[in-house]
């Protein structure tokens, strides 16, 4: 469904991307694992479009999607810190990108705006909300429009307890839809819950990219944390 | 492309800056009209505070708002949109605001007190020099990633458009003034839109004889029909070239 071959790209002397060739499937939901600044956001962002890899292509459903931009009507993305224009109300933002998006979605999805009662926050300013609020409504930008591949950059972040499990939910939901799911995040128990592969960069570089399941019979640990911990000490 | 030039200057009329703008431009409009009582005078010391207020107030202002839409911009960018819809929207956006701020606080007291074929110029030169420095600032912002940098980058621009070209101008003037110029100058003001404007609207006001041999020849040039042409297409190519790059340039930039 995804797949990305050789992709490379750097900023200045610093190798973001090196060489990385990766297939993602339906149905699969795969965690981006690695330090701090060891390429997992810029994958993603090349993936929507937001950075352009200095080499190397994605495909999405076969396509080639580099410098193009249609292909994004099937992406939903949660980033890591939202952004929002301050003057505008949490209502107007709902209603801006569903104006943007109108050709593209054949229905909205408003589960989580039910959840989070965003009603109660709509009239406000993206000024006024807390680091949390945002999060709130960039889960439910990412969700609103059933979109066939997830990419939720450190969604759980910022998310009060209660939030995050109505988040986890949905994105489980959405797996057993069978959509893909792509997540980076330090929570590993969250990532346990939430996905079925994992993929572990450091410096631009995949050093591997195997199921949960692979990855505990290998190390012959039964949680995530311990089998990535005991494999980082031997790589 | 309409639905976000909607939500640009929805954001923009927002902003207190246009409101104040528009108040100053008739504020200075109608003062010096009141207190020039012939209306040509007033046209002329109007033209003069023109020149130097609409470059200014476009280009720094419409870089300040691209920075300040940083956020807006990396939301539309994720969005299934072409990347030269995004920059697209923030100029037309940009140039509507200001445009509208010209039609009022400049063009109704010249309606009221000298309504007229050089008012009608002086007003469409504003617009036309306002429209020309947001597509300039648009290319300095995308040009540039850190925000004081693009704001700098902005003011020296002005400051060369609006004061050094002309001193470099005399200078040339001055060392090759054994050799007949005159030609040349025409060729010179087309390279700065503020002068462009300048020259345009003396011309209309039949003071371009004060302008010495030179004036002559612009009288000569610019005063005809093409001449007038002329203007007009360089003008454009001063709103167009600087937009139409800036869209290349944002199409490869990382956000």
């Amino acid at each position: 469904m995804l797949e990305s071959t050789l992709l490379s790209k750097s900023f200045g002397k610093l190798k973001a991307l090196d060489n990385v060739s990766i297939r993602m499937e339906a149905g699969q939901a795969v965690s981006l694992v690695g330090p701090n600044g060891s390429g997992k956001t810029t994958f993603l962002k090349c993936l929507l479009g937001l950075v352009i890899p200095d080499s190397g292509a994605i495909k999405l459903y076969e396509q080639q999607i580099l410098g193009t931009w249609d292909y994004r009507r099937h992406i939903g993305y949660m980033p890591q810190i939202g952004r929002y224009p301050d003057n505008m109300r949490v209502g107007q933002v709902f209603d801006m990108v569903k104006e943007i998006r109108r050709d593209t979605f054949t229905h909205l999805d408003d589960d989580l705006i039910k959840a989070f009662e965003v009603d109660k926050f709509a009239h406000k300013t993206m000024r006024t909300l807390s680091g949390g609020t945002r999060q709130k409504v960039s889960a439910c930008l990412a969700f609103m429009f059933d979109p066939d591949v997830l990419v939720l950059d450190e969604p759980t972040a910022g998310l009060d307890p209660l939030a995050s499990e109505i988040l986890k939910e949905k994105v489980l939901a959405e797996k057993a839809k069978g959509k893909l799911v792509l997540v980076t995040s330090h929570i590993l128990s969250d990532l346990e819950e939430l996905t079925t592969d994992v993929m572990y960069i450091i410096e631009g570089k995949v050093q591997f990219y195997q199921s949960i399941e692979q990855l505990k019979s290998r190390t012959g640990e039964d949680k995530l944390n311990r089998a990535l911990a005991q494999i980082m000490r031997g790589v | 492309m309409l639905r976000i030039v909607k939500y640009v200057l929805y954001d923009i009329l927002q902003n207190r800056i246009v409101i104040g703008y528009t108040l100053f431009l008739l504020a200075v409009s109608l003062g010096l009209f009141n207190l020039s009582g012939d209306p040509t005078k007033g046209l002329v010391s109007l033209l003069n505070v023109v020149l130097i207020v609409t470059p200014l107030v476009s280009i720094v202002f419409a870089t300040i708002h691209f920075y300040n839409a940083s956020e807006f911009i990396e939301l539309l960018a994720a969005q299934p949109i072409r990347r030269s819809v995004i920059v697209w929207s923030e100029f037309i956006g940009l140039a509507v605001a200001m445009t509208l701020s010209i039609l009022v606080g400049l063009g109704i007291p010249v309606a009221l007190f000298a309504a007229g074929a050089t008012g009608l110029t002086l007003v469409i030169v504003a617009v036309g020099l306002s429209v020309s420095f947001v597509s300039i600032a648009l290319l300095a912002s995308v040009l540039t990633r850190d925000k004081a940098k693009g704001i700098g980058v902005a003011l020296l621009l002005w400051f060369y458009f609006a004061l050094l070209y002309d001193a470099l101008v005399l200078f040339l003037m001055f060392s090759f003034a054994d050799y007949p110029l005159e030609k040349a100058m025409v060729a010179v003001i087309a390279l700065n839109p503020i002068d462009l404007a300048r020259v345009v609207v003396l011309l209309q006001m039949d003071i371009s004889a004060l302008m010495g041999y030179t004036g002559a020849l612009f009288r000569e040039f610019l005063g005809t029909g093409w001449g007038a042409g002329f203007a007009v297409i360089v003008l454009l190519l001063w709103v167009l070239v600087p937009i139409v790059v800036a869209v290349r340039v944002f199409r490869r930039k990382d956000l």
